[in-house]
């Protein structure tokens, strides 16, 4: 009998939610957003999605296998990569362009350092943003949404952002329009890539998120405030030139950015006050793009930048241990 | 209306586990057939045999010297003829010396244990020599002598005495119902204890788990000026520096002891015992432990006599159910994985849990994915992923540098890990490099 006792060194109990759960509640909560692009894009949509994430979870099985590493693509983490690539696509994304995308996303932004929890960048937007410095005419090829269509309108639409900036770069104004349609954006209803159009299906994977306790406020907060703070110092400067905070908000990727890929763990601060720094960071290089940037869109590159800073912020943001600092009042109340 | 709960930051809410125990009144554990006393039951100088095989002993008789002050006697826990002085199994892992005693049944006191009229008439130096000589430790588990506390040097007054009954371990449950069965005795420790101290505020915290404990001593304590808190239910509450800064507000300084704030911590097992070794003259030779724990037919609350094999604990419990995977001393959180059922019961045994196979899941670790859990778990505020990595790096003064020697191992960096990494064990391994250097420096 007592041949085979465990003799495992304490705490003997452990938490639920191992890294899996974790990767599996994240895709979970991503289902909305991909359903909205396939309502909206159709088949094209999914079609980019499968390819996504097919390709993402193939190059990993293909990694492990060429580097004797274990097999371990059934964390899940690969898959989550694949379907937030896809939703970093444009819905008329050729094939060949979303299986590069996946390669790209999981040979060179994440494998090559070691696999999962290694990669110091967001795969999924090392792969976008390669894609879009190398690929310019297919990833910024839009198509118009076309609820319960069973193509794609070839007539190619542009985004609110893009409209935005060549108005405002031929005029020096932003067309009228684009500042009324708040409840198009809201639901999705306006060119895009994939994820990027509906912010209330990101919103409802979000909730499932903060409801696992998975996500933590201080990214998306911080992320999010500073967006309409430095948007909104702009907008009362000169409303005619910058867009409003709101507008912002709901359009391009920021709902998916902040909730889905600011928040990446692996790539972000491991400490509540680094989080709280690099969710501003992001924020404010989000607008400086946006207004001031060659590109409409500046999420991708704001995030790659404060990923690039992950390490120092966490190393300068190091809490206070305890006792450490002249004694301070820490009870806190709580309620029970 | 909601109540606001004292507490600390950081800590976590595992299962409890208590309902199989948490009803169930203190039963006393008849005598085994041999007794296994370790001298070294505390921390500090393990005591020094001053017994011999053949001797035949009284209960309460002393069998080990204390051997400077950082150290403690023994005692029998009962009447009977001295085995031998050997190493026996220790609930540390290790084999240490003890005295193993065959009881005679009688269960015979030597001379009467000599009684208090009134301990009040007893000045702080004589309460103190009193407790020391009884052989009293902390009970909570940490079993560090009760009068070295209680002796704080002159320059560090004591004005507050933290009575901690939090128990915040699952599944224990021997201090829970100590509060309730042993009112008084309690409170006559804690006011024997402040006495000793000199302590102007006294208050007794317990986790809101317990309300029956609380009801109990705050009528109990109605009329006087010892304070009842209720604190949230969170681990590790019950750790002595959490405790101080739930109820005092105040963090004990880093390195530092909580006299540095004028604050003693006595767990409310020991302030028992204190009663028993003032007035009556008792030394501690047994204890209340919570035996427990999927494996077991009949779990309870046992008084059980120090130096019990926990193979008669067992089977006096009606023997086990099912396979047994895994034996603690103490709780699930902190304590410690045994060898065999041939370890005994110690002082600081606060429980020992017997689990099956399904309760001691075996994770395989993974990469770390950095979701921070652990830097929100853990109730130092440390970085236990990066003081880990640093470990396993040998990078030790890196360690260090991001303050491993705060850590006080509460688990719950391990605990609440999804890659399943052994984190508190890395820190752990970090601060022992770190105290090896510091020592050769």
């Amino acid at each position: 009998m007592e041949q085979k006792l465990i003799l495992s060194p304490a705490p003997h109990l452990h938490g639920e939610q191992s890294t899996e759960q974790i990767m599996r509640a994240v895709i979970y909560a991503l289902l909305p957003a991909c359903a909205v692009s396939i309502y909206f894009f159709g088949l094209p949509a999914l079609r980019v999605l499968v390819l996504c994430t097919l390709g993402c979870v193939l190059a990993e099985i293909g990694c492990q296998k060429l580097m004797r590493r274990p097999a371990a693509w059934r964390d899940g983490s690969a898959a989550l990569t694949g379907v937030l690539l896809a939703l970093n696509l444009p819905p008329a994304s050729p094939w060949w362009l979303a299986l590069l995308g996946a390669a790209v996303a999981i040979v060179v932004g994440k494998q090559v350092y070691g696999g999962l929890g290694h990669n110091p960048f967001n795969p999924a937007l090392v792969a976008r943003v390669v894609l879009l410095i190398s690929f310019p005419v297919q990833m910024t090829t839009w198509s118009a949404p076309t609820p319960l269509g069973a193509g794609l309108d070839l007539v190619t639409t542009a985004t609110p952002l893009g409209e935005a900036k060549n108005a405002v770069m031929l005029s020096g104004r932003l067309p009228e329009a684009l500042q009324n349609s708040s409840w198009d954006y809201f639901i999705g209803n306006m060119g895009g890539c994939l994820g990027e159009v509906s912010a209330l299906a990101l919103l409802l994977g979000a909730a499932y998120l903060f409801w696992k306790r998975i996500l933590t406020w201080h990214i998306p907060l911080s992320y999010l405030g500073s967006v309409v703070v430095i948007a909104g110092i702009f907008w009362l400067v000169d409303p005619s030139r910058y867009p409003s905070p709101l507008f912002h908000l709901l359009t391009g990727g920021l709902m998916l950015g902040v909730f889905f890929m600011a928040t990446d763990m692996v790539t972000s601060p491991v400490t509540p006050r680094g989080m709280l720094v690099f969710g501003v960071g992001c924020g404010l290089l989000t607008v400086l793009i946006r207004l001031f940037g060659g590109y409409p869109e500046g999420v991708s590159f704001a995030i790659l930048l404060m990923n690039a800073a992950t390490p120092l912020i966490d190393r300068f943001t190091r809490p206070r241990a305890f006792g450490e600092a002249p004694a301070r009042v820490s009870g806190r109340q709580g309620a029970p | 209306m909601m109540k606001k709960l004292k507490t600390f930051r950081g800590g976590l809410h595992p299962s409890e586990h208590k309902e199989q125990t948490a009803h169930l009144a203190i039963e006393d554990c008849p005598l085994p057939e041999e007794l296994v006393i370790p001298l070294s039951q505390h921390i500090g100088a393990p005591a020094e045999a001053c017994v011999a095989k053949g001797e035949r002993v009284a209960k309460g008789q002393l069998i080990g010297r204390a051997r400077g002050f950082v150290s403690v006697p023994v005692h029998a826990s009962t009447s009977g003829e001295v085995l031998a002085v050997e190493a026996r199994p220790h609930p540390s892992g290790k084999l240490l010396p003890a005295v193993v005693l065959r009881p005679d049944g009688e269960d015979a006191w030597g001379e009467a244990p000599a009684s208090v009229a009134d301990y009040r008439e007893l000045g702080a130096e004589e309460l103190c020599e009193r407790i020391r000589a009884a052989g009293v430790v902390g009970l909570g588990g940490a079993a560090f002598p009760t009068h070295v506390k209680l002796s704080p040097p002159p320059e560090k007054p004591i004005h507050t005495l933290l009575i901690n009954g939090v128990e915040c371990e699952p599944y224990l449950t021997a201090d829970h119902r100590l509060m309730l069965e042993e009112t008084a005795r309690l409170l006559a420790g804690i006011d024997i204890l402040r006495r000793a101290l000199g302590a102007r505020r006294v208050c007794i915290g317990i986790e809101a788990n317990k309300p029956d404990a609380i009801a109990r001593l705050e009528e109990a304590c109605r009329g006087t000026d010892v304070e009842v808190a209720t604190l949230a239910v969170k681990y590790p509450q019950g750790a002595e520096k959490q405790l101080i800064s739930a109820l005092v507000g105040r963090e004990v300084p880093s390195g530092g002891l909580p006299m540095d704030l004028g604050v003693v911590v006595q767990n409310v097992g020991t302030a028992a015992a204190v009663a028993d070794a003032v007035l009556a003259g008792k030394p501690l030779i047994e204890r209340v432990t919570t035996l427990t724990g999927s494996a077991l037919a009949r779990p309870g609350n046992l008084r059980v006599r120090i130096g019990t094999p926990l193979r008669h604990l067992v089977a006096w419990r009606g023997g086990l159910t099912g396979e047994l995977a895994k034996i603690l001393c103490g709780g699930p959180m902190m304590g410690a994985a045994q060898l065999s059922l041939d370890v005994p019961v110690v002082r600081g045994t606060s429980g020992v849990l017997l689990l099956r196979e399904g309760d001691v899941e075996l994770r395989r670790e993974s990469a770390c994915i950095r979701c921070g859990r652990c830097v929100r778990a853990c109730p130092s505020f440390l970085m236990p992923t990066t003081i880990a990595a640093y470990a396993r790096l040998e990078r030790f003064e890196a360690a260090e540098q991001f303050r491993a020697m705060d850590c006080i191992e509460c688990g719950c960096c391990t605990y609440i890990c999804p890659a399943a990494i052994p984190l508190v064990q890395a820190v752990r391994h970090a601060k022992l490099a770190i105290l090896a250097r510091r020592r050769k420096l």
